[in-house]
């Protein structure tokens, strides 16, 4: 298919890349080298919380038919399975965490309150999404396979529907990850063995019996013959209201305007430098309080958790700052942007892809620290930084006369 | 999967409850919510608290430990795989148990000597307080007494290989059998002698016990030409040696060349795995998880030549001991590095950390 916008990386020259290979494995590596007592201290308050958050929310919805104690019992929980989900479960099976060499929390070891197995979501996130990030064709998180959300992609009339079902998707998002990891493409292309596709649905079904007899039968009888069904209910909004959260800071994590797809022809033959720029180009932040942070698994710094998925969360917010530098010398766009305003575009752009045609959306141009900053010798390009990381190749980042891509008009 | 303490025996009754309250608690355990209360009442993995840190030499103390569950004993002589948490980091050591099984409170002690460059030894003896969380992994070890015992005995240790012996001295004096044993202990000097006291106690209190403590700082390393001297009658005796490594060596020369080899135990605190390529032919090695491929030159376990080809491969002791390495041997046979044995056959379950390919393999790894 022929690509309608040309990415900042035809820009960048191959030693350009290496240098900024160099520089980004450069954070890793510092930061995994002094990883220690107070990060593990992080998560395991994070798990204690969670578990703390979990026992209130159960015990204040033994007294659900009560209002305030529905009320005050869902939204525990909800907090609860939010955490759970978020900062915990998906970054723990990122890896993060098991550089503790704790078997019990450790990516190999975790389960989460959630439809999906821990392998087979772990098969299509951990690798192929972080591998294939935004690579039309490769990515199945590109729009799931049930939505269009890039314009690269072939129109055809069921997409009609997709404002109709994507609200669906919102209530009902674990169900739908689940499904999605099963990867029902490669079941009809047959490219996957009728035997995994069994032992998968097993334990799909396994995980899904047990997750609906805790929520909607075990929990409800404990709250007697007159509690059940108020039980059921503020379990039931609880789950509602936590896979509203997730869909929500999940497509605000590729979808946005501000990203970019990649044809397989882009990515051919790809270097680390050029992985880390498809990475950089392909996801976007959402700006936001420490609380939001946290209560989205981190995932604001998508840009950062896609440059580095096995690092603990808690450090994203720490390198940001050098995240930014880097961009700016090497004159790449940092995607960024408040909650609402990254939200309102993604549903934009699915109504607008639910009708044919479509054309990509202005994208932002190099990253600019403020102006009112100040010009802070750092990002010079003989900063100390710089070589501190090891970047080594002749000539400035700052070469003019680049491609420069639309700027968005100001708001 | 990185590595577990031992799976506690737990009441029948308990664990069925347990496992009957987990539908409340899928995908966790009622377990993830109790070890928030007291981390040792976990079902899953056997740990104990801290009961006690004293100081045995300048560099050196015994920890003792109350299990969170009844400890099920071991056998004098045998050595314990402890884990802690140094700086974030979960760390298993092997640690030879100094106390003796039959102690009345239920808790065993390590006396962990200080390895200025190790990470767990200098935590437990600067760091670790009563209180302090530790894991306790599986007994092990063959440097045990024999039943029934010998009528005489010869000890022979050095330095921290006192540690071992001093449980076995322990539970033969708690069994009034401390009949004919000959001690023969060297340290560098006074000071640096663990365990000093208790056992010039034992002399005092049992006239069977003979102990020779030599200072290596005035009159040199124990070594086989002190044996005529100290222990003219060695040939007949049933001798035990823990020492470091060119001690045992020589000890054990000099049993195979004037006395009976059969009749010499010793302790290696870290067996010999690898690095003698002319043991094996080696061979290629697929991980079929991960998809790494490798080679071994035949001294070279699965597990290193694996992570040298940049696999992240489960790993734990590196010594046979913890099973956290194991992987599904798909295909191919392996040699076992500390014997030379070779075996494999389809679906068996091989540690990677001893083992190395004999011929090309494959691994579920």
């Amino acid at each position: 298919m022929d690509t309608m916008i040309e990415t900042p990386l035809a820009r960048l020259s191959d030693d350009q890349l290496d240098d900024l290979a160099r520089e980004l494995d450069a954070i890793h590596d510092e930061v995994f080298a002094e990883l220690g007592d107070r990060d593990r201290r992080y998560i395991t308050s994070m798990i204690e919380l969670h578990r703390r958050l979990a026992v209130l929310g159960r015990v204040l919805l033994f007294g659900a038919r009560y209002k305030p104690a529905w009320v005050a019992g869902t939204a525990t929980l909800t907090m609860a399975k939010i955490l759970e989900n978020m900062e915990i479960g998906h970054n723990v099976m990122h890896g993060q965490w098991d550089w503790m060499n704790d078997p019990y929390i450790h990516s190999s070891s975790w389960d989460w309150d959630s439809a999906s197995t821990p392998e087979a979501w772990k098969h299509s996130h951990n690798y192929i999404h972080h591998t294939y990030t935004n690579i039309r064709g490769k990515d199945k998180d590109l729009g799931y396979k049930i939505m269009r959300i890039d314009p690269h992609q072939k129109w055809v009339p069921i997409y009609l529907g997709q404002p109709f079902y994507n609200v669906l998707l919102m209530a009902f998002f674990e169900w739908g990850v689940a499904f999605h990891d099963l990867d029902l493409d490669a079941i009809r292309k047959g490219e996957k063995p009728k035997k995994a596709l069994e032992r998968e649905l097993k334990g799909m079904a396994r995980k899904a019996g047990r997750q609906i007899a805790k929520d909607y039968i075990a929990y409800p009888l404990l709250s007697g013959r007159k509690g059940f069904k108020s039980t059921l209910t503020a379990n039931f909004a609880s789950n509602v209201l936590r896979n509203v959260w997730a869909h929500a800071i999940i497509f605000c994590g590729h979808f946005p305007d501000q990203t970019y797809t990649f044809g397989e022809d882009e990515v051919a033959d790809e270097t680390r430098g050029r992985f880390y720029v498809r990475q950089l180009l392909g996801a976007a932040n959402i700006e936001g309080s420490p609380l939001f942070h946290v209560i989205s698994g981190n995932l604001g710094y998508q840009v950062e958790h896609h440059l580095y998925p096995d690092m603990p969360s808690t450090r994203y917010a720490e390198i940001a700052p050098q995240v930014k530098e880097i961009c700016e010398r090497y004159e790449l766009p940092y995607n960024t942007g408040p909650f609402l305003k990254q939200w309102a575009t993604v549903q934009r752009t699915i109504l607008r892809l639910a009708l044919p045609g479509g054309r990509p959306r202005p994208k932002p141009g190099p990253y600019r620290r403020d102006a009112t900053q100040g010009a802070d010798p750092a990002w010079h390009p003989e900063s100390p930084e710089r070589r501190r990381r090891g970047a080594a190749a002749s000539g400035p980042a700052r070469a003019a006369g680049g491609v420069r891509t639309a700027l968005p008009a100001d708001p | 999967m990185a590595e577990r303490g031992a799976r506690p025996r737990v009441p029948a009754v308990r664990r069925r409850l347990l496992r009957a309250a987990g539908v409340f608690f899928t995908p966790l355990l009622p377990d993830d919510y109790l070890e928030l209360i007291d981390p040792l009442w976990s079902s899953r993995e056997l740990r104990g608290r801290i009961e006690s840190i004293t100081r045995e030499t300048a560099d050196a103390v015994t920890v003792t430990i109350r299990p969170g569950w009844v400890w099920e004993g071991h056998e004098p002589g045998q050595y314990l795989r402890v884990g802690v948490v140094v700086d974030g980091v979960h760390h298993w050591r092997a640690y030879s148990i100094t106390s003796d099984p039959g102690r009345p409170d239920g808790f065993i002690s390590i006396t962990p000597k200080l390895v200025e460059t190790g990470k767990v030894t200098p935590y437990l003896v600067r760091h670790a307080h009563p209180g302090t969380i530790v894991r306790l992994g599986g007994v092990e070890g063959s440097f045990t007494l024999p039943d029934p015992l010998p009528r005489k005995l010869l000890f022979i240790s050095a330095g921290s290989g006192v540690t071992p012996i001093m449980s076995m001295l322990r539970d033969l004096a708690r069994r009034d059998a401390l009949r004919d044993v000959v001690h023969a202990h060297s340290a560098r000097d006074a000071q640096a002698v663990i365990f000093g006291d208790r056992l010039r106690a034992l002399t005092g209190r049992h006239s069977g016990y003979r102990l020779h403590v030599q200072h290596t700082g005035e009159s040199g390393r124990l070594g086989p030409h002190d044996l005529d001297r100290l222990c003219p009658d060695w040939r007949e005796r049933e001798a035990f040696l823990s020492g470091p490594g060119d001690m045992l060596d020589a000890m054990t020369a000099h049993w195979e060349g004037h006395g009976d080899r059969s009749r010499l135990h010793l302790e290696r605190f870290q067996p010999v795995i690898g690095g003698d390529a002319q043991g094996g032919e080696g061979g290629a090695i697929s991980f079929l998880t991960s998809g790494a491929e490798a080679h071994s030159d035949g001294g070279t376990p699965i597990l290193v030549a694996g992570e040298q080809a940049g696999a992240a491969l489960p790993f734990g002791c590196r010594m046979g001991i913890c099973h956290t390495c194991v992987g599904r041997l798909c295909s191919g046979r392996v040699r076992d590095l500390r014997t030379g044995k070779v075996s494999g056959s389809e679906g068996e379950m091989v540690r990677t950390c001893i083992n190395a390919p004999e011929g090309r393999v494959e691994i579920d790894l």
